[in-house]
């Protein structure tokens, strides 16, 4: 099969899947996952045969594989879509076919595949466990299934058919439907457990704060359309028009900007809004109401991964313009919206003591990561990060769902109210949980930058070093200072959850989860580590150059010019040892002897700062200040009660009244007296002449005969007179 | 010969006779009767004035026999109304059967 051909097919399977489950399979719990996995599983396939045959195609940044097909005629024109596999694009599709995969399997476990119906189960909330007895006679509580199993299977196929058809689009425009679809899916997804009021609240702000950066998104791409006439990559990336782009000054003179400019801030205020960026991030940590697999999903592997994959495809329009290293106005932009959200988000999650919210905020801040990244022009190092992310978030994420589900087991089993997500309420989990222990620890490991043997340390320096070789200073500080607090909250996450002793009877009784939640973590935790020697810089000492630089050369390449390659500096590898290893020694220092019960050491030592950071800066309560209340006062007491009730309802009523009236004074003074009274008269007349008359009508013929024949002189005489008189 | 006005006073007077039985006689059958003596007052009319006027033609006889048939067919009805009333009220008085009224 041709390769082009595999690209057009790659999203079809979890389509399909997600007819077939809604339609036919939906009440056969074991059919529906089986084709989901296999559905997954195919797609997965097709990823791997395109970057295999990727990597060992010369020159496919020059020559990417494509194909398109007139799609929709618009005047004389037509828009045409098709499929586009050049290195960025075969990289995505390797770790979205991976996590795809192995969070579609996790989710059989986690969805409690096997396990009994729940006793008191309802569809929309979770499950809450079944009563079993075993050959002794004594009941147990164990997890029971999801109620709703099937439905899941077919909204995350939806999701990865979703993804497949971004990464695989050669223009904006598939690319948009595919990013609109995962919002979509993002939304029935969090609010999957939908009679929890917390869930619906997630999934509404989800979807209405990605909406305001996908509106800008399509005025952006509208106004690409309009100004270059085509979407396709291939017609936008040429270099006249990019020229093009950049000569032309934006609508309306727009703050001196050039098109080029215009069209790539409205183009990253959709990603500000998908990768949940500082300030709409809010919606990102809300969305952990959703199953875990779901936040893996939407976290890790696509969503979110979906909007730094945009500005990376459009990183040449983004950069065009610039001069000898200068940023243009879009990448300063970037540069400081992603360095922000990376410091920031990172403050909030070293606050956080729910397991899954410090990993969004975490996730918040290494998407900063890739944008401030990119925003300085370290194109290769935030697409490698992007990868590297990918997998381990997608673990970490994995082992926290696997994690929460050991507790929730041991919450079932002694009966006890503690919130399973809790991390103060767990610890020690280590000897409960080994596979899970491990796979976390890589995982965290990876995410702290830990030296040398994770991913994570070498595409996070590899930001940190072109920040450092640019002179980005400002930026270099920020992300280190942000490395530093990730490693620190991730040594807090993990000394609480698995070091220690056991904080409550139920991390006591955590168990093991089933080997289809085991294995994802396994397999991701060995992406964890090994992904990352795939972009050792050759000029690194000693571990330089005996793997070759996989990923600068082969994602590189999609760039017209290959980037240069920075010469080593030791400053910034010492800046991230220190920060690595200094924050993870620190938050394990800092919680390894957390007792049940005893304040957060961190809240003692920050003192009214913490309660800042644990509320997150209180932009919740900002945003509904400014925008959901006034949103609401706009909907019930605006246009509610004063423009629909009072004005527009009032002048309907006010016309209603006049007309009323108006019809009232017809009524009593023309239609009663004049048309009823005419029409009594004639009636009543005609009843009091019957009735004056009828005396005559005897009933006795002769009397009849009479008067007819009286009558008929009086005819009689009547001629003979008038006859008489002419 | 006989003048014309003596048959025309004579249908006058055979007319008023079935005008008065038909008035004033109480029996419904005689009221029927008086109606034959009108139908018959009007026939002598009508040959009278066929021989006198138009012996040519066949009109007046025509007629005259149209009225016959017509008061034949008229007794049979009429006769056949009072049979069925005086079944039914066992009466053949005129003024006794006055249903028809307000």
């Amino acid at each position: 099969m041709s390769t082009e051909l595999l690209a057009w097919l790659l999203p079809l399977p979890p389509l399909l899947v997600f007819f077939l489950i809604i339609l036919l399979t939906n009440r056969h719990k074991a059919l529906s996952h089986s084709i989901a996995v296999g559905a997954a599983l195919l797609s997965w396939l097709g990823s791997m045969v395109i970057f295999f045959r990727a990597i060992q195609t010369e020159h496919l940044g020059l020559n990417p594989y494509t194909s398109a097909i007139n799609w929709l005629p618009t005047g004389d024109t037509w828009l045409r879509i098709g499929v586009w596999i050049d290195p960025l694009s075969a990289a995505t599709l390797f770790f979205v076919g991976w996590t795809v995969l192995m969070i579609f399997i996790y989710s059989v476990g986690y969805h409690n595949y096997g396990q009994p119906q729940g006793d008191h189960d309802k569809k929309g909330l979770q499950p809450y466990g079944a009563t079993v007895a075993d050959e002794h006679g004594h009941k147990h509580v164990v997890p029971s299934i999801e109620p709703m199993y099937a439905r899941f299977f077919a909204f995350i196929g939806l999701f990865a058919f979703g993804m497949y058809t971004l990464v695989v689009s050669d223009n904006l425009l598939t690319l948009f439907v595919g990013w609109e679809i995962m919002g979509l899916c993002s939304y029935l997804l969090i609010g999957f457990w939908y009679q929890k009021p917390s869930a619906r609240a997630a999934m509404i702000k989800a979807f209405l704060t990605t909406r305001v950066g996908d509106v800008f998104m399509l005025l952006g791409i509208a106004y690409l359309y309009s100004a270059v006439g085509s979407l396709s990559y291939s017609e936008i990336f040429k270099p006249e028009t990019l020229n093009m782009l950049v000569a032309t000054p934006a609508v309306g003179g727009f703050l001196g900007l050039s098109a080029a400019g215009m069209i790539g801030i409205l183009l990253f205020i959709g990603t500000i809004g998908k990768s949940a960026q500082w300030p709409l991030h809010v919606w990102l940590p809300d969305a952990m109401e959703g199953p875990t697999p779901v936040s893996a999903m939407i976290h890790a592997a696509t969503m979110v991964s979906a909007g730094v994959y945009m500005v990376i495809r459009m990183f040449p329009l983004l950069q065009a313009g610039s001069e000898h290293g200068q940023l243009t106005p879009v990448m300063t932009l970037m540069t400081v919206i992603g360095a922000f959200t990376a410091i920031f988000a990172a403050t909030i999650a070293v606050a956080q003591n729910d397991i899954k919210r410090v990993l969004a905020y975490s996730t918040i801040s290494q998407l900063g990561y890739m944008i401030a990244a990119l925003g300085i022009g370290a194109y290769v190092a935030a697409a490698f990060h992007l990868i590297t992310h990918a997998f381990f978030k997608a673990l970490l994420f994995l082992g926290s769902g696997s994690v929460i589900h050991g507790v929730e087991h041991g919450v079932l089993h002694t009966g006890e109210h503690v919130d399973p997500q809790d991390m103060f309420n767990m610890g020690g989990l280590r000897k409960k949980m080994p596979i899970t222990f491990w796979t976390f620890l890589i995982g965290g490991l990876a995410l702290s930058g830990f030296p040398l043997v994770t991913a994570g340390f070498w595409s996070k320096d590899e930001i940190l070093a072109d920040a450092f070789g640019h002179g980005h200073w400002v930026v270099f500080v920020t992300l280190a200072l942000a490395a530093l607090l990730t490693a620190f909250y991730t040594g807090r996450q993990i000394t609480l959850t698995f070091l220690g002793k056991p904080r409550t009877e139920s991390a006591n009784h955590a168990q093991e989860t089933p080997w289809t939640m085991t294995l994802p973590l396994v397999v991701l935790a060995i992406f964890s580590i090994g992904i990352g020697w795939a972009g050792i810089s050759e000029s690194f000492p000693i571990l330089g150059g005996i793997i070759p630089n996989f990923a600068h050369e082969f994602i590189g390449s999609t760039l017209a010019e290959l980037p240069e390659v920075l010469p080593f500096n030791i400053w910034p590898l010492i800046v991230s040892l220190i920060v690595a290893l200094g924050g993870l020694t620190t938050g394990w220092l800092v919680y390894r002897n957390q007792k049940v019960g005893e304040e957060d050491p961190l809240k003692i030592a920050l003192g009214p700062l913490h309660t800042l950071l644990q509320n997150k800066y209180y932009f919740d309560e900002l945003y509904d200040r400014i925008f959901v209340r006034p949103a609401y006062w706009m909907a019930d007491t605006f246009t509610n009660q004063i423009l629909d009730k009072g004005i527009i309802d009032g002048t309907l009523h006010f016309v209603a009244r006049i007309a009323s009236s108006v019809g009232g004074i017809l009524r009593n003074y023309f239609d009663k007296p004049v048309v009823n009274g005419f029409g009594d008269f004639v009636g009543e007349g005609v009843k009091k002449v019957g009735q004056s008359i009828k005396v005559i009508q005897t009933g006795r013929v002769q009397q009849y005969l009479i008067m007819a024949l009286i009558l008929a002189f009086g005819a009689m005489f009547y001629f003979v007179f008038t006859l008489l008189q002419n | 010969m006989i003048p014309l006005s003596w048959y025309l006073i004579f249908a006058a007077l055979l007319f008023c006779i079935g005008i008065y039985g038909v008035l004033v006689r109480k029996n419904a059958i005689a009221i029927l009767m008086g109606i034959e003596l009108m139908l018959n007052a009007v026939n002598v009319n009508l040959i009278a004035f066929w021989r006198y006027r138009d012996p040519a033609g066949v009109a007046g006889q025509a007629f005259a026999i149209i009225v016959f048939a017509v008061a034949a067919a008229e007794v049979a009805v009429g006769l056949a109304l009072i049979i069925s009333i005086y079944r039914r009220r066992n009466s053949v008085v005129a003024d006794d059967i006055n249903l028809l009224k307000w």
